[in-house]
């Protein structure tokens, strides 16, 4: 019998530590499906960020660093610039890329740095217990905006991704989710697409996926894929951004 | 072969040294009084097919530079006083995840923004660690250009051997003050193998940089492990220069410039007859404690620093209580001068 499914070759076959019906493994699974798909196991350097998916090289095999909070892109424009025949990407939140690292985001993304960057929104800080990212919706309540986000207190989502798509040093910018197998797919296609772009020496490219976060959005996992599609898609439109 | 003489910065020497120890990249932002270090790397690391980048905050030049090591690079970061408090974050994460790397502090008056004037006053930062954690790195602190550019090589290679963070510890003066100097006749080093860098995982398992040990127990052995190494690194690393200690009654205690005006004093109390010794720490961590050892028992020290007394509780921890401590200390843009310390060694006398 033909066997048309399997785990992937740069996925250690171990069981992870997130939570039920949190979207990090499958977000780990579809980066190592495509590192196979496009055969760059070898060549690839992954930074791993602060928050939840801090011990991703725990389930990938291949090169890894870690970064401090929020400088995952500061590591990785040295490393791709060390190896530029390497292919080189980051794997950040929320809060990691949107609040504390927005300045190396942004100046990355700025000079064009040829690397390949994964951005996880849900919404909510998981690791420190479900504080207010600056993606977290108005209205949505979390440990530190506890009546809900208000923009008169709190501001606005941050739209990362628009924002960055107005840079010239940019070149791809899509924002999938991860509510359906259908949009599972979608967001493997843009994953793969990312990584291509850097094969090809295109410059910077960047997939925000919206992830669910179950344990502190207050809701069960299927609630939590209802909510992405019902709610959070409604302040983050899916689609390529650029 | 005939020796290279050149006339040169303090701070344009330090470049030169990182690129002659092979140096593969830098990154810096620009702060006065270190602004010739950053403009000599962005004119000469293209020349050697070195990577420079202006970087958007000393946050980023220093979380680069620890993605440069990761990656195998010998890499280096140089700021002044109020931009190497914003590297701490970085440098203890180089530290934790055993990274070698070389950062210039080209100090400045402080606290606070404080001034552009040389001061001494980063020495506790500098030698305790600076960021957070049981961490140490090797203080190196030139006292003339040549040493400036001599230590900087020798820094790449202690930060390699031991694969620490080392500290370069100049001034302002030091920094912009022009001096000739011998240029090494070697060629440039090219990069040494480092088995454990990140390269891509062909023909071996994946390589991992990390600093971050969750599992019960494990961040204790790490930390051991470190502590080992720094008792190995005092052993044999400890340098310093000692003047007329044979015969000194009282000995002054100095390092980089004012070291240098220290020496000048000395020359005019030595010429009326008066026995006076010199210790100049070149490696402020770690802090040379054989230097306080020999010599006569009886003497005193006149611990001088430009700050307000930061060496001296080092001075404090070797002579405990045995012998004599006075302190001559100025900082936020005044130092101690030549007079000062002649004045203040004739009271002490």
């Amino acid at each position: 019998m033909e066997k048309i499914f399997t785990r992937p070759e740069t996925l250690y076959d171990l069981s992870m530590h997130y939570c039920p019906g949190c979207g990090h493994g499958i977000a780990h699974r579809l980066v190592a499906e495509i590192v196979d798909e496009l055969a760059i196991r070898e060549k690839v350097i992954g930074i791993a960020p602060v928050g939840c998916a801090v011990v991703a090289y725990d389930y990938w095999n291949f090169d890894c660093s870690e970064a401090a909070h929020g400088r995952a892109l500061a590591v990785a424009t040295a490393i791709k610039r060390v190896h530029p025949q390497n292919i080189v990407f980051t794997y950040q939140g929320d809060g990691d890329l949107a609040a504390i690292g927005t300045n190396e985001t942004i100046h990355a993304a700025n000079r064009g740095e040829n690397l390949t960057v994964i951005f996880i929104n849900n919404a909510v800080y998981g690791m420190t217990g479900g504080q207010m990212a600056p993606t977290t919706l108005l209205g949505q309540k979390t440990s530190t905006c506890i009546e809900g986000r208000e923009k008169e207190k709190h501001g606005y989502p941050l739209k990362i991704s628009e924002m960055l798509a107005l840079l010239p040093g940019v070149c791809f910018i899509e924002r999938v989710s991860m509510h359906n197998p259908q949009w599972v797919l979608k967001t493997k296609q843009a994953i793969k697409q990312a990584f291509q772009n850097q094969i090809d020496n295109l410059g910077f490219s960047l997939v925000e996926i919206l992830s669910p976060c179950p344990t502190y959005w207050g809701l069960n996992p299927k609630e939590s894929l209802d909510w992405i599609r019902d709610v959070m898609q409604k302040e983050f439109p899916l689609g390529k951004i650029k | 072969m005939l020796k290279k003489r050149i006339l040169i910065s303090g701070n344009e020497a330090i470049a030169q040294g990182a690129i002659q120890a092979g140096c593969s990249f830098y990154a810096g932002y620009p702060i006065t009084p270190q602004n010739e270090l950053i403009a000599y790397m962005a004119k000469h690391m293209p020349k050697t097919n070195g990577v420079f980048i202006q970087a958007e905050s000393e946050l980023a030049a220093i979380n680069m530079v620890y993605g440069a090591s990761a990656a195998g690079a010998r890499s280096m970061t140089s700021s002044s006083s109020p931009g190497i408090s914003l590297k701490q974050e970085g440098i203890s994460y180089i530290a934790g995840s055993q990274l070698p790397a070389v950062i210039v502090n080209i100090m400045r008056g402080g606290p606070g923004l404080g001034n552009i004037a040389p001061a001494q006053s980063d020495y506790f930062q500098a030698t305790r660690g600076g960021g957070h954690g049981d961490y140490n790195l090797i203080v190196l602190a030139p006292g003339s250009v040549q040493e400036a550019y001599d230590l900087t090589q020798k820094g790449f290679e202690l930060a390699d051997k031991y694969r620490i963070p080392v500290m370069i510890l100049g001034d302002g003066i030091l920094g912009q003050m022009m001096e000739p100097i011998e240029l090494s006749t070697e060629k440039i080093k090219t990069a040494i193998a480092k088995p454990w860098a990140l390269c891509g995982c062909r023909g071996r398992k994946p390589n991992i940089i990390k600093s971050f040990f969750l599992r019960e127990g494990a961040l204790e052995v790490f930390n051991l492990k470190l502590q080992k190494q720094y008792e190995t690194i005092k052993k044999k690393e400890a340098l310093f220069e000692g003047l007329f200690l044979n015969d000194a009654k009282v000995v002054i205690v100095a390092y980089g410039t004012m070291a240098r005006i220290a020496k000048s004093a000395i020359s005019q109390l030595r010429l009326k007859g008066k026995k006076i010794g010199l210790i100049r720490p070149i490696t402020l961590w770690p802090f040379p404690q054989a230097a306080f050892k020999a010599g006569n028992k009886k003497r005193k020290y006149l611990v001088v620093e430009m700050s307000y007394g930061q060496m001296l509780e080092d001075v404090k921890l070797i002579v405990n209580g045995r012998q004599r401590i006075e302190f001559l200390g100025r900082s936020g843009g005044g130092m101690p001068s030549e007079k000062e310390i002649i004045n203040r060694i004739n009271k002490i006398i």
